[in-house]
């Protein structure tokens, strides 16, 4: 039985149901599901077990808490003091974070419990969560295919009811990608909004820590909590905050919603293009007007991010070093020490990335490469500047398809492309987020499978892109449909 | 971005990353089949356009130096490979002289 983090909250925070009671539940079903899903690759009972006795103390003293006995899944590649803390890597197997995350500890202190550290591609370098060097995370809606990634984790825990908020990573898609593929809401606020202190850093000028919940409202709380300046992040911005939760709507009179022509449907299977176009109309039978909006650029998104991102990350990831932490392979002499250490510590993917990017930024390339991206980055931002003169927010869709199975893309360029419409977003900076939009079922699937429509707004406009996803969600109860059909072979 | 070539050799080398001989292979295979999708950039007129590395306005920030608690360094070294009294221990850098 799946609760939202809203119910539990609302529970716990009125005395009907204890803290410590709940996180005993969560527990125990994590124990029976998680053999089979894969969410977490650690499981911290200790620790959630304190953090519920202290928030039933908090409770008891009268203290409003705004996410009082949430169960929360934290992405293992974001600091949590005491755990294991491994970015899915064997350079970090074996490393345990001396501190704690800000958006991590914003959620603790709101009353959240920490359940465990979540599965990801490692690195958070990937689309599917296969690219994950310790663990495999299978997707509860069909155990047979990928839960998507970089987030894979996260999202599976709460498709699966182990955690009823979950923190994510997105640099260029893997909070959205991965929340489509598993029937949750996966929501990357705008660049800087949520301090990034504690996040082990992959592409800064990309990255992005949000919630995953299962409704729109949930990740509205989280976020409420989790926003704002921190002054252990230079780049989180100085900006007021205002509380989404309260804006919520329920209709979408009087929104006009930009659908992209250059993101034309037609390439996709016909199941899923007639789920997206249900979507557009649903938005329009719920009072928004739909606008033609043009984003000329955005065919180069995945062009300009496989130079960015590879850049920034061969950069971020040369402090894997053997010397401050983590793995370490000894050599003849320091040189061979590092060589050997980050041969023996990364994957394929990783040392894939750190090649490309080490390449885009070394001598006689820079400009070709790295410096051609950083503009065509400019004009991705400048199209989107113009499509939102023109609409309020922009609705697409969050994948080209519903989660395929292991193995399904063997060459490292198809599995780029899952993130075809999710990139430019991440490239101009904007929140985005996934909801669920409906079912498909492809001739090789024994099941529905979910989608996910990802709605965009400007800049900072969180509170509006937030409400149009809640009206939407509230018009349409797609989640609120089906339950992932894995959950009873898994004991769920 | 004429050439899709890529040394790879090189390059993991300046990656400090130790390749064999089977991945050199299979790495330049697939980074030169990455780069000739990324050269679609070409096509796109950047012209004069200024590059963004960030995209959200940011600018310094001054305060005054006032020290604050940081980590204590047993904690930090604890999570060291190899350390050695207030020190990470690391291979010899410098020969011993002759």
């Amino acid at each position: 039985m799946r609760r939202t983090a809203a119910s539990i909250a609302r529970s716990v925070g009125r005395g009907e149901a204890g803290a410590a009671e709940i996180t005993e539940e969560i527990l125990a079903l994590s124990e029976r599901a998680n053999p089979s899903v894969g969410a977490y690759l650690t499981i911290t009972a200790d620790l959630a077990r304190a953090h519920a006795r202290r928030v039933d103390e908090r409770v008891a003293a009268g203290e409003s808490l705004p996410l009082a006995g949430v169960p929360l899944a934290v992405k293992d590649n974001m600091c949590l003091t005491g755990t294991r803390t491994t970015c899915a890597s064997k350079i970090l197997a074996d490393w345990t974070a001396p501190y704690t995350a800000t958006a991590v500890q914003r959620l603790l202190d709101a009353g959240a419990i920490p359940i465990g550290k979540t599965n990801l591609d490692e690195f958070a370098m990937g689309s599917s969560c296969e690219n994950s060097a310790l663990g495999v995370t299978r997707n509860p809606w069909d155990l047979e295919r990928v839960p998507g990634g970089s987030s894979g984790g996260s999202v599976a825990a709460v498709a699966a009811g182990m955690a009823a908020i979950a923190t994510g990573s997105d640099t260029g898609g893997s909070i959205r990608e991965p929340a489509a593929f598993c029937g949750v809401v996966g929501f990357k606020p705008t660049y800087g909004r949520i301090s990034r202190y504690g996040l082990i850093a992959f592409a800064s000028s990309l990255d992005q820590i949000g919630p995953i919940s299962l409704t729109v409202e949930d990740s509205a709380l989280a976020y409420d909590v989790m926003a704002g300046k921190d002054p252990f992040d230079a780049t989180s911005v100085d900006l007021v905050a205002d509380a989404t939760a309260p804006a919520l709507r329920d209709d979408l009179k009087g929104v006009r919603v930009g659908i992209v022509r250059e993101f034309d449907l037609a390439g996709l299977d016909a199941d899923v293009r007639a789920c997206y176009e249900a979507a557009y109309k649903d938005l329009e039978r719920l009072g928004a007007e739909l606008v033609e909006v043009s984003l000329p650029t955005a065919d180069y998104g995945v062009a300009t991010y496989y130079l960015i991102a590879p850049a920034e990350c061969s950069s971020n990831l040369a402090r894997f070093d053997g010397v401050r932490y983590g793995l370490r392979v000894d050599g003849p002499d320091v040189g061979a020490m590092y060589e050997a250490t980050r041969a023996a510590g990364f994957g394929p993917e990783v040392k894939r990335r750190i090649l490309i990017g080490t390449h885009a930024l070394s001598s006689g390339y820079y400009d070709a490469y790295y410096v051609r991206a950083q503009k065509a980055r400019t004009l991705v931002a400048a199209d989107f500047a113009r499509a939102f003169e023109a609409c309020d927010a922009i609705a697409c869709p969050s994948a080209a398809s519903a989660a395929f199975r292991f193995n399904a893309k063997s060459d490292p360029y198809s599995m780029y492309l899952m993130d075809y419409y999710t990139i430019p977003m991440s490239l101009a900076g904007l929140p985005a987020l996934s909801v669920p939009c409906g079912y498909v079922q492809p001739p090789d699937a024994s099941r529905p499978l979910p989608l996910g429509l990802q709605l965009t707004a400007p800049a900072f406009a969180e509170r509006a892109l937030l409400g149009i996803a809640h009206a939407y969600e509230a018009g349409t109860r797609h989640a609120a449909q089906m339950e992932p059909a894995g959950l009873a072979e898994v004991g769920a | 971005m004429s050439s899709s070539k890529i040394d790879v050799r090189y390059v993991a080398k300046l990656a400090r990353i130790a390749l064999t001989d089977d991945e050199v292979a299979t790495y330049g295979a697939q980074l030169e089949n990455l780069l000739e999708h990324v050269a679609a950039l070409e096509q796109l007129p950047v012209g004069d356009v200024a590059p963004t590395a960030q995209v959200i306005p940011a600018r310094n920030v001054a305060r005054d130096d006032v020290p604050q608690p940081s980590l204590a360094r047993d904690v930090v070294l604890a999570g060291a490979p190899q350390s050695q009294g207030a020190y990470f221990r690391v291979p010899r850098i410098i020969a011993e002289a002759e």
